[in-house]
């Protein structure tokens, strides 16, 4: 395949036009030893038909690509995507631009932008919002940055169950001799505000809460706040926005910042990218935000528009002195962030969250019944639970799959003491009948195991 | 509705008055024969000064869009699962409108924006080249789209198979030993490559070494991501647009860690002497490393692993990923042998028997700077393009790109000041210093040209330049647009001289006028919400 349209006499025009006998005339830069001798090694061109074949059967050698219900979760979720969704956001007009450099031709990209920012706001309860990070991961890291810039001090305390690709960014990002674990209580799952307190001190920059936390236990968020707040650390809090259609936003419970993962807002989990990271905080950091951020103004007559602002923050200008040195960020997925909420909308959101709630309690129920499972944490949780395995979650994970079910994630990401644990999450999308079906399987895979 | 808002418009106090000032300077019909026709968004009956209302405006309380089944599992009572601090007294203002509603207001949005698909968005160092569609095709095979990171292995074979073939086509065309595709983007990747510098020297006990030098003319990343990892960044001076040796020599010492180098330039050129900068450079037991942004001018043509230590790629530019209105991009990095203990992790490794497994993180890995696996969806799409075209296409890419800049800069050449005046790669820039005698600055040119349907190339980058104007064709484009672009470029540097006002009052044909951006930043207002 070639995207190139060009004869062989218009390139003899050209070179005539540049004024030179040959290509090889343009290129006095490069010295010769350097050039590349011969055809790259990579396997020959294939047509668009082959190149159907040849990827399409890869992808179906993933699961995917049958109906093998799903019960995974861990910050990614396997939501409903309206036809409607990727019908609008994989236009060539949303698709096929780029940053909006030149705001008066790009007001379709910025005005989503601000649309995006003002509901992530909202469900936040907090002020403003930036344009998107890469992912939950890179969400909590520049928030850490954030804090550290705003505090002057570099301790950074993790509460508990922290999604641990969050915390091994934080380690990665800011030195894992920065970073504080708080072990949860084993019996809850939660972190209790004493355990907290005596792991901050006057070093402390923030502490890192999730909400629902990565076990899918409810934190006791307010407490955790306050007990960030004495110590004069900043209480950021990962969200999960499908939860926070009926949880109590972090920002009404004081938080300075939330900050997470959007996937479940009709984007598809695609292995894990691209995805998006969103980022709020209260208005007085809007300054040190990181990424970019739109904001309304108007034209030379006065019309209503909307153009990439503070940009003195940014990389392009402050260059080392940058909040952060984020430039492209994840725009496309934030598009369909903001079509999903607007066709859900008030109402679906609720509907949506209300029905993870529910499917997710009963395969609890499900679950209890099973000999040998038990539902591992005394806690509230919204739309994804941990269960109490007799043998390793890897072993009944297997057996799960043979049985045509994938049962739910692996404890032992989160560590090897909690190897026994699955994490379940049924979304709106799995049916009574599938719930059954991952019920059963389960069944048999601990019984299959303890044999 | 009252008869203001039924009013299309066009007919609106704000347009009239504009459509007043466009009236004395639009030029008459046939003085644009053979450019594309100004961009025309037909736009719905708006309130004056309103293109599109916001969703908060077209939200009407009742109003319902996807609806969702009936709960067909036994209920739990939500107040009797959490407790009661936890439930949401007020549901989010999110908005309420039917489907159709949904989709015309985000139908009309995209009509405002220009795009690849409708015409050459010759943006310098951004490598807005064609977007194959059958990429994005494959990218949203449900196989693709819908599988977990946190699946076993066994389960999401062609995922990490995906992964694997692609880390290694990246290695054959750079010439490099080993790939990461982990980072998200550009940044991250340089990000990336910094950490794995500092792993390399903390194992090798030269903990000192805490200094990165970059030229003058790098993009902004570059020292951001140099500050990211804490260490201190030392600006080399160039000389005529060149990495110069002798201020390298001088700055090299015990101390410095690496040399972030552009290759080609920004300013669209190929340092020449990059062999003995490189030797120079490893004699002082520093790495060097490529921000890769410009590699569209070296595909096939240069291995630069064949001198430098380690670089990152922007698959969204080179490899021709959707830039999607400002990312997803990828920023994979791309190592020599002696790096590669370092990289992220978790790592695709073929396992026993031909199936790929996750290797976790070695103890020497720099860790993990993504939630998961990096931006998988774009990983595919780059795999699609690099099989797609095979080595005479790959080879094809930097050929074409290097043809198409070398012709528009000696078209523009003359009526534009051209700083460096020799043979450029992929891209060239561009000074308007000589309009500023006649009042007109590059943002004015920049600016008019969105009048005749094509975006601005990049401007006032790279910062050495005055007034500069930095522009990429890429290879996709053909002979007749490259013709187009130059006549209204041509056009431009004539109307500065002639009538100026029509290219300082520009654009006139835009959805919007030119925009206020100081206002934004003084009155900020980033949410719908009155505050």
């Amino acid at each position: 395949m070639s995207y190139v349209g060009r004869s062989a006499a218009e390139r003899e025009a050209m070179l005539a036009s540049i004024g030179v006998a040959r290509f090889e005339d343009l290129l006095i830069d490069v010295p010769r030893a350097l050039r590349v001798d011969g055809p790259l090694d990579v396997p020959a061109a294939a047509s668009e038909l082959e190149l159907r074949a040849e990827v399409g059967a890869i992808a179906a050698k993933n699961d995917a690509a049958r109906d093998v219900p799903s019960f995974l979760g861990g910050g990614l979720y396997d939501h409903y995507i309206p036809s409607a969704l990727p019908r609008v956001a994989l236009r060539s007009e949303f698709m096929t631009a780029y940053t909006p450099y030149q705001p008066e031709v790009a007001q379709g990209t910025l005005q989503v932008i601000f649309e995006f920012q003002s509901m992530i706001a909202e469900l936040t309860g907090l002020d403003v919002a930036n344009a998107s990070l890469y992912d939950g991961a890179s969400a909590v890291v520049e928030a850490a940055y954030l804090a550290r810039a705003q505090t002057g001090r570099d301790g950074i305390v993790v509460a508990g169950a922290l999604h641990p690709h969050y915390e091994q960014a934080l380690g990665t990002f800011h030195g894992a001799e920065h970073v504080t674990h708080v072990a949860h209580d084993p019996a809850t799952g939660i972190v209790t505000p004493a355990a907290l307190t005596a792991a901050i001190g006057p070093t402390t920059a923030c502490v890192m809460l999730q909400y629902p936390n990565f076990f899918g236990a409810i934190e006791d968020l307010k407490a955790l706040i306050d007990t960030a707040h004495a110590a004069g650390a900043l209480a950021v809090v990962a969200a999960d926005p499908i939860a926070l259609a009926l949880l109590t936003p972090p920002g009404t419970l004081g938080a300075d910042l939330c900050v997470g993962e959007a996937q479940s807002l009709g984007a598809p989990i695609s292995f894990g990218g691209p995805v998006c990271g969103f980022f709020a905080g209260k208005k007085e950091f809007v300054r040190r935000f990181p990424g970019r951020i739109v904001g309304q103004t108007v034209d030379g007559q006065g019309s209503r528009g909307f153009v990439l602002t503070l940009q003195t923050r940014e990389q392009h200008i402050r260059r080392e002195k940058a909040t952060s040195n984020i430039c492209t960020n994840q725009g496309l997925i934030a598009l369909m962030n903001t079509i999903y909420l607007s066709l859900l909308g008030k109402q679906g959101l609720i509907d949506v969250a209300t029905l993870c709630f529910q499917k997710t309690h009963y395969a609890a129920q499900r679950a209890k019944v099973v000999a040998g499972v038990e539902v591992a944490f005394a806690s509230s949780y919204l739309r994804e639970v941990a269960l109490k395995l007799p043998l390793p979650a890897a072993q009944a994970i297997k057996k799960g799959r043979e049985l045509g079910v994938l049962l739910g994630v692996d404890g032992a990401a989160f560590g090897k003491d909690s190897a026994n644990l699955l994490l379940v999450a049924a979304t709106e999308k799995r049916t009574k009948a599938e719930i059954d079906q991952w019920a059963a399987a389960l069944a048999q895979a601990v019984k299959g195991g303890a044999r | 509705m009252t008869p203001e808002t039924a009013s299309p418009s066009v007919q609106s106090g704000a347009s009239q008055a504009r459509a007043a000032a466009v009236a004395p300077v639009v030029p008459p019909p046939g003085a644009l024969a053979g450019l594309p026709p100004a961009s025309a968004p037909v736009l719905p009956p708006t309130p004056p000064g309103i293109v599109e209302p916001l969703l908060s405006e077209l939200s009407v309380s009742g109003h319902r869009g996807v609806r969702l089944p009936a709960c067909d599992v036994p209920e739990t009572k939500l107040e009797a699962a959490l407790p009661a601090w936890a439930i949401r007294a007020t549901p989010a203002a999110l908005p309420e409108m039917s489907e159709p509603e949904v989709i015309r207001h985000f139908t009309r949005l995209s009509t405002l924006n220009h795009h690849l698909d409708k015409g050459i968005y010759p943006l310098g160092s951004c490598t807005m080249k064609h977007n194959p569609k059958i990429n994005d095709e494959l990218a949203f095979l449900p196989g693709m789209a819908g599988a977990h990171p946190f699946a076993p292995a066994e389960s999401v074979q062609g995922a990490l198979e995906i992964i694997s073939r692609l880390e290694g086509l990246l290695a054959a065309i750079t010439g490099f030993d080993a790939v990461t595709l982990m980072p998200a983007a550009g940044a991250q990747g340089e990000f990336t490559g910094m950490l794995l510098v500092r792993a390399y020297f903390a194992a090798k006990g030269e903990t000192h070494r805490t200094k990165v030098l970059v030229p003058d003319s790098a993009h902004g990343t570059n020292p951001a991501s140099v500050h990211a990892v804490g260490w201190s960044v030392v600006e080399l001076k160039s000389k005529d647009g060149r990495l110069d040796l002798e201020a390298l020599k001088q700055a090299l010492g015990p101390d410095v860690a690496a040399v972030m180098v552009t290759q080609p330039s920004t300013l669209g050129m190929f340092e020449p002497q990059i062999q003995e900068a490189a030797d120079l450079i490893h004699a002082a037991g520093a790495q060097l490393y490529l921000d890769g942004a410009n590699f569209n001018a070296l595909v096939g043509l240069v291995k630069p692993g064949k001198v430098f230590d380690l670089m990152h790629l922007n698959l969204h530019k080179t490899f021709s990923t959707p830039h999607g209105g400002g990312g997803p991009g990828a920023g994979p990095v791309a190592v020599k042998a002696h790096l590669e203990p370092f990289l992220p992790g978790p790592r695709v490794k073929a396992g026993a028997g031909g199936a790929y497994e996750l290797e976790p993180a070695r103890a020497t890995s720099v860790g993990r700077v993504h939630s998961f696996l990096g931006n998988f969806g774009v990983l595919v799409r780059a795999y699609a393009y690099i099989r797609s075209l095979g080595p005479e296409g790959l080879a094809e890419i930097s050929h074409e790109a290097i043809l198409n800049a070398n012709y528009l800069m000696r078209k523009l050449a003359g009526a534009y000041d051209l700083p460096f005046d020799r043979p450029c790669m992929h891209e060239f820039v561009l000074s308007g210093r000589n309009l500023r005698k006649y009042g007109v600055r590059t943002t004015d040119v920049a600016k008019r040209l969105l009048d005749f349907g094509v975006h601005a190339p990049t401007v006032y980058f790279p910062l050495i330049v005055e007034e500069a104007i930095m522009i990429e064709p890429t290879e996709t484009e053909t002979l007749r647009t490259l013709d187009l672009f130059a006549s209204v470029m041509l056009r431009i540097a004539e109307e500065a001289k002639t009538e100026p006002a029509i290219v300082t009052g520009a654009p006139w044909t835009t959805p919007v006028s030119r925009l206020d951006e100081g206002r934004a930043a003084r009155e900020l207002k980033l949410t719908w919400k009155a505050s």
